[in-house]
């Protein structure tokens, strides 16, 4: 028989797990969920972990978890704490995975507070009727405290980890940094401290591919935050508590989060293509031309570095970190049937994965009879979040002359525009399609 | 009809469009930065800093007044899903 992956619940403890002098874990494990909010497998299943510490004056518990686990969250609670005693409820991110148990524990906790992140605060309707809890909540920001008697929780503003309202909470007297999302990842083991479990390496860098990658920007930002601090355990959201060696997890995210390329001053503009007879193709190798003429030197005016691709010669995910490092994107597909073909549509939708709002990004293609996939992509790309500064080229059966000078023109624009060398238009909205 | 001048400073881009226009409608067409989410109001991704001519836009209704100071946001910064174009030049950026 296969040893198990995962520890079983057979083997999970049903009292808290002290972390540290007046901390402890009190949340649950969930070791046969197998997929995540849709876009995560979970071999390992994963952990909904929730904090307590205590204080001279009172106990703060920090996060809940999914609602079908909240009696033993509970459980585990009332080991260490009366309802009487909790003065203080944090919340460093509202997913229901983390919410689930928040509106019975503040009816069971009629002392506490609440503390989430300003941009929580008006996402909370979503969650429960504050009216219910009006007067218990409160907003907060970096550099806003708590005070427990004789210790003090410290708040970090980190959104976009990866939602809105994402924040981190420190217990400075203990170096603990309670980082919700952040640095955590789905993997059940009952062991649940980072020395004692199975290796969960590959379980941590998944989860930062699918859930943190699209935020790297903001991932920096929030490094920025945690690497001055004297940490002596990180206490995330899922997965183990790492209190071995925590900066290594830190050096990780940011190795993980930096270019995966190597980079330099040049700006790089990526071509995509995949034609049926050729003449999309062409048009490739046209807006190509057009973006090398306007794409200098290497002298003080910037370069750019324009590259071309098959869509046809490659799983999506290397075009993908590509994508991820380019500075402009633009996009070449026939039409087929009414639409851009399935390769390109594979493409597009992988781009969730990596944060590309604000890359400049363009269409164009041959088509038989109606070409439609030219405004399909335009309106995928702005829906990405992308800049569609030019209109794109269109181009019925084999492109002319003009058509081709038209794909050379918006590369050129493309270019230029990159270079911050786009002349200012003066138009018309009436004449805007 | 009255006609209005406005100009998306990432893009290098002034567009004359009629009065009563949302910049979101002129925004989308242009292919200017400014992204969106809801397109209701309420998730405030499209807050947009207004570089000048914040007079020229509508007042903000009570929704988007209370959804800018949910999300602290600065001053002469509007949601270009609801600012409307009452006339004159303004001058917009993406945040």
């Amino acid at each position: 028989m296969a040893a198990p992956t995962t520890m079983r619940a057979t083997a999970d403890h049903a009292d808290a797990v002290a972390v540290a002098p007046g901390v402890h874990w009190i949340g649950a494990f969930d070791p046969d969920l197998r997929s995540f909010d849709i876009i995560l497998r979970t071999a390992n299943g994963t952990s909904y972990n929730a904090y307590a510490v205590r204080g001279g004056t009172g106990v703060a518990v920090i996060d809940t978890v999914k609602a079908g686990f909240s009696e033993r969250f509970f459980h585990r609670l009332e080991t260490i704490a009366d309802y009487d005693e909790i003065t203080t409820v944090v919340l460093n991110h509202l997913e229901p995975d983390h919410s689930g148990a928040l509106p019975e524990l503040l009816r069971r906790a009629p002392r506490a507070q609440l503390y989430v992140s300003h941009q929580a605060r008006p996402m909370l309707k979503g969650l429960f009727d504050p009216a219910e809890f009006a007067g218990r909540i409160t907003g907060v920001g970096s550099g806003d405290t708590v005070d427990l008697g004789g210790r003090r929780l410290e708040f970090f503003n980190t959104p976009y980890l990866h939602w809105p309202d994402t924040q981190c909470t420190w217990l400075e007297d203990e170096g603990l940094l309670f980082s919700g999302d952040f640095l955590g990842c789905h993997y059940c083991d009952t062991r649940l401290f980072n020395d004692a479990v199975g290796d969960f390496r590959f379980s941590f860098d998944y989860y930062y591919a699918h859930i943190m990658r699209p935020f790297r920007a903001h991932v920096r930002s929030a490094l920025d935050l945690i690497e001055p601090l004297l940490l002596r355990a990180i206490l995330p959201a899922h997965g183990p508590v790492l209190r071995e060696d925590p900066r290594d997890y830190v050096r990780r995210y940011r190795a993980l989060s930096g270019s995966g390329l190597h980079r330099n001053q040049v700006k790089t503009l990526a071509i995509f293509y995949i034609s049926a007879y050729g003449a999309t193709r062409r048009m490739a190798e046209a807006v190509a031309a057009g973006a090398e003429t306007a794409a200098g030197d290497n002298d003080a005016t910037g370069a750019v570095r324009v590259s071309l691709y098959d869509i046809e010669g490659s799983e999506p995910q290397p075009f993908v970190d590509l994508i991820e490092e380019a500075d402009a994107l633009i996009i070449g597909s026939p039409t087929i049937n009414g639409d851009a073909v399935k390769p390109v549509w594979d493409l597009l939708s992988s781009l969730t994965m990596v944060d590309v709002k604000g890359k400049l990004g363009a269409a164009f293609g041959s088509y038989g009879w109606s070409g439609e996939a030219v405004p399909m992509i335009e309106d995928r790309l702005r829906r990405l979040k992308l800049r569609v500064p030019v209109q794109g080229i269109k181009a019925q059966l084999s492109p002319t002359p003009e058509e081709f000078a038209a794909c050379h023109s918006l590369g050129r624009d493309i270019a230029l525009h990159l270079l911050g060398r786009a002349e200012a238009r003066v138009i018309d909205m009436a004449s805007l399609a | 009809m009255p006609k209005a001048q406005v100009t998306f400073q990432d893009i290098g881009v002034t567009v004359t469009v009629p009065a009563g226009t949302r910049l979101i409608e002129v925004s989308e067409k242009v292919g200017a930065g400014i992204t969106y989410g809801c397109r209701e109001g309420e998730c405030c991704t499209c807050l947009t800093k207004i570089v000048s001519g914040h007079e020229n836009l509508a007042a903000p209704s009570v929704l988007e007044d209370q959804v800018l100071k949910d999300n602290l946001a600065p001053r002469h910064h509007r949601l270009a899903c609801q600012a409307q174009i009452l006339g004159g030049s303004i001058v917009v950026k993406p945040t």
